[in-house]
């Protein structure tokens, strides 16, 4: 009895596809995933005597720090009623989501390479599980982010303070999806090619700190256009800020909660855009390297 | 016949050897300019075969080389080799962990694979989590976790401790949970290595047993790699032994446990050892091990036939009836465990003088697995020393592999010392 071919499950080759993402696999995974969510919450801050608190302490303290330094040393002015120290806890808390997504898909290969060499399950869960664990992480830190500007509204409301949530708020999951893209994307293009070159791994640490100088993160956007038009900022370094879909968030998310600064339909089109090739670029080098990784990690 | 779950066909894996790293992107660039011209890959024509005793020239080898099998359902397929046959790469293949270079794999069902127990345990979390992570990543719901929790924690014996966290377990406590997890897996095919080399005594008995109820009891189809041939025997319907990447044989597991055994290293070139003492009229110039079946072997089994053959160089006229040949084997920490003293046995060497080897026969070697030093004495007409023809220690080395001596169908422990016939009255 010759069986045919058509009833094989699924062929183990070295053949490799473009994007060959079994998306019911990783459906069949999906309990692996809240898994890995809940090991990541659990086990982080075991045995720290602050615990969770850590969550709000380091946002609470850059905060205080940028505001102190680029607001009343550099004078960075965050715009008419709009407390300095708002405008930068956003924009970190913001900042924070994306570079730890960044930094943690990054280090995929590497730092699974115990469980990875020896048991398959769809490698893409264990990026996906680390963006939805900072996920929760984030949504802790915007709750600080909500008591304080609770404060700033019940202290300030006599005077002049006009930051006001507005109705693009509905947003809010849009942009934290386009971070996490961005993020994923990023992170699984480095740690495929880290796999084989680790030179990445190096830049990863502080290009991530440099990045975030370029994404306006303590500074207005409209800033860096007013430095470039009176000619003290090259240009060059404006469009970098500009193009960089990292500024057009963190921007966005100032903008739906704050009101401040700038927002257009093109940007958030332009930047959608950008996240989306991003990932896809990331998921299909992600996918070829995964196959063979083990072999040259 | 039985129906085919999982056929392999012309599986080749090839490795870098070298540091990988320099040259890395030269290659890489050189294989990338020969793709897009449609040439094939430089790279994959000057592997070698991998002996890893020998020195090649290429830098590039086949880890495995065109292995075809078939695996039906129900059986329970071993994988025997020695280190460095290619039986991890080939499970790494299997379990998807890695992609064959050429060939493919294809199968009908499930694969789940047990390349260590505990993957992915985490320290800071309780036994009662950890079983869940660990069952969800050897591919599993967290709905058949939940159904299956109390047998689990049951089986691994843990249950005072199931919500401490792990990195309070002592180490046998956390391999008996991630056992246990991995036992109640019910994948189509089950793929495991030497995981059962695992735990302490007791608990190696009862992870055999469950093995045996998966394989027998549930008919499941097992792939099994190990190195215990007193467990493949016992677990397995048929056999694959692997050399230098290539199957060379395949048949049911006792002829491929014997085919294994007999074809390993043996005879040991003893011609240059310097540490020789005696006068030299006659010297063992090789020693070498057969089985029942008269196969050259390097490593018996518990409580089998063995017979220990000492091949005679004649330099000078030596009084052959006059003989004295002490053999003794020694553990580890070259203490003497047994030893065979022919002036004791009464042996009469005369027929040497015909023959070139002095042959002494166990019917039952009762030591139990361990590695085993043998030194040997030939005396002509004392037992002292000085007077000695030849006297080399460790003159060669037998590996021990468990056997069941008591035919219980359970192996017997292993240790470095022997077993000796006896029952426990069943009346007195």
């Amino acid at each position: 009895m010759k069986k045919n071919d058509s009833e094989w499950l699924y062929t183990i080759s070295p053949k490799k596809s473009l994007i060959n993402l079994n998306f019911v696999e990783i459906w069949r995974y999906r309990d692996l995933l809240l898994l890995f969510v809940k090991r990541d919450i659990i086990t982080l801050y075991k045995q720290t005597v602050l615990g969770p608190l850590w969550y709000f302490i380091q946002p609470l303290f850059t905060s205080v720090i940028f505001t102190l330094i680029f607001n009343n040393i550099a004078n960075i002015d965050t715009g008419n009623g709009i407390p300095p120290f708002l405008f930068n806890l956003i924009g970190i808390t913001t900042w924070n989501y994306f570079s730890t997504c960044l930094t943690g898909t990054s280090d995929t290969f590497k730092s699974n390479q115990n469980i990875f060499s020896k048991v398959y399950f769809p490698r893409v869960i264990t990026p996906l599980s680390g963006v939805l664990s900072n996920v929760i992480k984030f949504g802790v830190q915007l709750l600080v982010f909500i008591l304080f500007y609770i404060y700033f509204y019940i202290s300030l409301v006599d005077t002049q303070m006009t930051a006001r949530p507005n109705e693009y708020i509905a947003l809010l999951p849009f942009v934290i999806l386009l971070m996490a893209l961005l993020g994923l994307g990023l992170g699984m293009v480095i740690s495929s090619m880290t796999t084989k070159y680790r030179d990445l791994s190096f830049l990863v640490g502080f290009g991530v700190q440099l990045l975030m100088y370029a994404s306006a993160v303590m500074y207005p956007l409209s800033l860096i256009e007013e430095k470039v038009r009176n000619g003290s900022i090259p240009e060059i370094a404006g469009y970098l800020v500009a193009y960089n879909p990292m500024s057009t968030i963190i921007e966005l998310m100032r903008y739906i909660t704050l009101s401040t600064g700038e927002f257009s339909l093109f940007n958030l089109a332009y930047t959608t855009i950008i996240c989306v090739l991003i990932f896809l670029i990331g998921l299909i080098i992600f996918n070829r390297t995964e196959k063979s990784f083990i072999d040259t990690v | 016949m039985s129906d085919i779950i999982l056929k392999a066909e012309n599986i080749s894996k090839q490795y870098r050897l070298g540091l990988v790293g320099t040259g890395t992107i030269s290659h890489d660039l050189n294989r990338w300019w020969h793709k897009i011209r449609g040439k094939e890959d430089p790279y994959l024509k000057i592997g070698e075969s991998n002996d890893r005793s020998t020195k090649g020239s290429s830098e590039y080898v086949w880890a495995l080389q065109d292995i075809n099998f078939n695996l039906h359902r129900g059986e329970v397929l071993g994988i025997i080799g020695k280190n460095g046959a290619g039986k991890s790469t080939l499970l790494k293949i299997l379990s998807k962990v890695t992609t064959p270079t050429v060939g493919e794999i294809k199968t009908k069902g499930r694969i789940a694979s047990l390349l260590e127990v505990g993957t992915g345990f985490h320290g800071e979390m309780t036994g009662k989590e950890n079983i869940y992570l660990n069952g969800a990543i050897l591919g599993m719901t967290k709905k058949e976790i939940s159904s299956k929790i109390d047998e689990i924690i049951e089986f691994s014996g843990c249950q005072r401790y199931i919500d401490t966290p792990v990195k309070r377990y002592s180490s046998g406590m956390t391999v008996r949970l991630a056992f246990a997890v991995a036992a109640f897996l019910e994948p189509e095919i089950l793929v495991i290595d030497e995981v059962l080399a695992v735990g302490d005594a007791e608990f190696q008995k009862k992870a055999i047993g469950k093995m045996q109820d998966i394989s027998k009891g549930e008919g499941r189809t097992v792939i099994f790699v190990s190195h215990n041939m007193a467990a493949v025997k016992n677990l397995c319907t048929r056999g694959i032994v692997l050399e230098h990447g290539k199957v060379v044989f395949t048949g049911n597991q006792n002829e491929s446990v014997d085919y294994y055994l007999s074809n390993s290293i043996s005879n040991i070139p003893l011609n240059d050892r310097k540490d020789r003492v005696g006068n030299k009229n006659i010297i063992v110039k090789a020693i070498s091990f057969f089985n029942k079946n008269g196969d050259s072997i390097s490593q018996a089994i518990s409580g089998e036939y063995l017979r220990v053959r000492l091949h005679i160089q004649k330099n000078r006229p030596v009084d052959f009836s006059k003989l004295f040949v002490g053999i003794a084997f020694l553990d580890n920490q070259e203490k003497k465990v047994v030893s065979f003293l022919s002036d004791e046995m009464g042996s009469d060497f005369s027929y040497v003088a015909d023959n070139n080897y002095i042959d002494l026969m166990i019917p039952e070697f009762l030591l139990r697995s361990a590695v085993y030093n043998l030194t040997f004495m030939i005396t002509e007409g004392s037992t002292r020393s000085t007077d000695a023809l030849d006297v080399l220690e460790n003159a060669a080395e037998i590996t021990v592999l468990e056997g069941d001596y008591w035919n219980t169908g359970k192996t017997n422990r292993a240790g470095d010392f022997a077993i000796i016939p006896a029952t426990y009255e069943s009346k007195l």
